[in-house]
């Protein structure tokens, strides 16, 4: 994913003289061939997210359209009233990345554990956020993220992610659309972020197990795509959310928002995901994510156990 | 030069905001008094602006970052013929466009809302950068509290405008000695304060920030000093409350509105100044 968003990066500050990339002193080796070809649009703000952050919003203010680059919390929770003031009131064109979602960054400890973000951000007014699954996702969000009017959030992970998603449906991507993978009757897993691959293998577990289980991708968690959950709502009777997050406020905690103004055809929502706590667990990504229950079989059981009643 | 445009815009200033203070039940008054002359002087003679034309692109830009000071900033705005100075007396008032930390909503002249310390001077410095990238050659100019230098995004801002020799940029710091509760000394010592700019690469001035020909001397002296490689700080001794004798150096001016005898007093005080 990381690689994908630079290379968009570049193609986008090829095309707007005024994109300007800002760092929090972080991106050793991946932004150097943005620093390399633009020079004077890449300003290295040291280890100053606050700072950094309202600087990014005058350089808005100016018609300049920032990316403000860092990895875990450091450029959302570290500085998340200057986002709320500075950025988000003043409506600019300031675009926030995040490398590190979730447990991407498992083995450094929770200070690098970005798994309350989408729960900030999601909360302010104006601030609309992305999280892709994949490479083909983060493509297809990038031209959307860069160019829509407002400040945007972008949580990715590191690279290496399975690509799971289909360029064909991913093209002409819309900001706040769902991304069908596969249809069932029994239940949907609803997923943001890189822990679709868990969604899919707890799926084909299911299936082994005689359930027909359906699978969706919200590479947009705000605004939310209600129209697809309101359909979902209309099929099934049960929808999973999955995120490598807290289930407090963040995707599955939209979904339930969404789906609790429903009229009618409601269904039940039970979020998969950090259970209001902090790792202090030592181990790399998969490690952490199967520890929490978030890896194909742990899902796969979870989903199994409220289909037969048991939770 | 006797100044008569600063020292007459600067008397306004303080009269509008007795008022509008006094209406609105808001506090800040002395916040608002210690800077007065500072913005009379910007407005009046320093600054390259034009009320008919706020969007003007090669306007000098100005951002309060000590927001809480924002009534002094419609004041000024307003006697420069921004927006009518009818619309001052909404201040504070339920529907008014003319909240109690400076917005910039639907209000010709103010760049940037601020109110949370510590964020003005960041988004002014994030301007200047962007002004040197565009090639522009107009100035951006900051006024910061005493007491927002406590925050450290002020300090992470000094680091940075030096980092990039942001040599148009112009912030003037409102030293009036008293924060929320009590001194700046008895709370986080900033002296030697201009010597602190100075370590962070700064170019100091440090003037008597009521004194009008001090103030012009020292904007003068800051503006030569654009395009040589350093960011600008003037550091202005100035008095909390100054103008109103019993406000003058009282922590309690900070929050306290002025009414009924106290108002009547602060009035005639102010009346007795007038150029």
């Amino acid at each position: 994913m990381r690689d994908t968003f630079t290379r968009c990066l570049e193609q986008e500050a090829a095309r707007n003289p005024d994109l300007v990339l800002v760092t929090g002193d972080l991106g050793f080796g991946v932004l150097f061939p943005f620093m390399k070809a633009y020079p004077n649009r890449f300003i290295n703000a040291g280890i100053s997210e606050q700072a950094m952050m309202s600087m990014a919003a005058g350089m808005a203010l100016e018609g300049k359209t920032v990316v403000v680059y860092s990895i875990g919390n450091f450029p959302t929770l570290r500085c998340l009233e200057q986002i709320r003031n500075c950025c988000a009131y003043h409506e600019v064109k300031v675009k926030i990345v995040c490398v590190g979602a979730g447990f991407v960054y498992g083995t450094l400890g929770m200070t690098h554990h970005a798994t309350e973000d989408m729960s900030a951000l999601r909360l302010l007014p104006g601030v609309t956020v992305y999280a892709p699954a994949d490479a083909v996702q983060t493509e297809a969000v990038m031209q959307r993220f860069l160019t829509e009017p407002g400040v945007a959030y972008l949580r990715i992970g590191r690279g290496g992610e399975p690509v799971l998603s289909d360029p064909d449906t991913l093209a002409g991507y819309q900001t706040g659309k769902a991304v069908p993978y596969q249809d069932g009757t029994d239940a949907y897993i609803l997923t943001a972020g890189g822990i679709l691959p868990s969604a899919v293998g707890a799926a084909k577990l299911l299936a082994e197990a005689g359930y027909s289980i359906g699978v969706a991708s919200f590479p947009t968690v705000k605004p939310m795509d209600e129209a697809y959950l309101a359909e979902l709502c209309g099929k099934v009777k049960v929808l999973i959310t999955l995120e490598e997050h807290t289930i407090v406020g963040g995707f599955g905690g939209a979904v339930c928002e969404a789906v609790s103004g429903f009229a009618d055809n409601r269904a039940r929502v039970v979020r998969l995901g950090m259970r209001d706590v902090y790792s202090s667990i030592v181990g790399n990504q998969e490690y952490l994510v199967k520890h929490y229950g978030l890896d194909s079989a742990s899902v796969a059981a979870s989903v199994q156990a409220v289909l037969e009643g048991k939770a | 030069m006797s100044f008569e445009k600063s020292r007459d815009l600067s008397y306004r200033v303080r009269r509008h905001t007795l008022d509008m203070t006094s209406r609105g039940g808001t506090a800040h008054i002395g916040s608002i008094f210690s800077m007065a002359d500072i913005i009379a002087v910007l407005y009046a003679d320093v600054m390259c602006h034009d009320p008919h034309n706020p969007q003007m692109p090669e306007r000098d830009r100005m951002i309060l970052s000590k927001g809480h000071a924002g009534a002094g900033i419609y004041a000024v705005l307003a006697e420069c013929g921004y927006f009518p100075t009818e619309e001052l007396m909404t201040h504070c008032q339920n529907g008014s466009r003319l909240s109690g930390h400076v917005s910039h909503k639907g209000v010709p002249g103010v760049e940037a809302s601020t109110g949370s310390l510590g964020q003005g001077m960041p988004m002014a410095m994030g301007m200047a950068m962007a002004a040197k990238m565009n090639g522009q050659g107009h100035t951006v100019f900051c006024i910061i509290g005493d007491g927002e230098c406590d925050e450290g995004a002020i300090w992470e801002s000094a680091l940075i405008a030096n980092q990039y020799r942001l040599d148009n940029f112009i912030v003037t710091i409102d030293f009036n000695k008293i924060q929320s509760l009590t001194s700046v000394e008895n709370t986080i010592q900033l002296e030697p304060l201009d010597q602190k700019w100075a370590t962070f690469g700064w170019h100091v001035i440090r003037v008597d920030g009521h004194d009008h020909a001090a103030l012009h001397a020292a904007y003068a002296e800051a503006l030569a000093a654009r395009g040589k490689g350093k960011p600008i700080v003037i550091v202005a001794d100035t008095v909390k409350g100054k103008g109103v004798s019993f406000m003058e150096n009282d922590v309690l001016w900070h929050y306290r509105t002025a009414r009924g005898d106290e108002f009547n007093a602060a009035v005639k005080e102010l009346e007795a100044q007038q150029p």
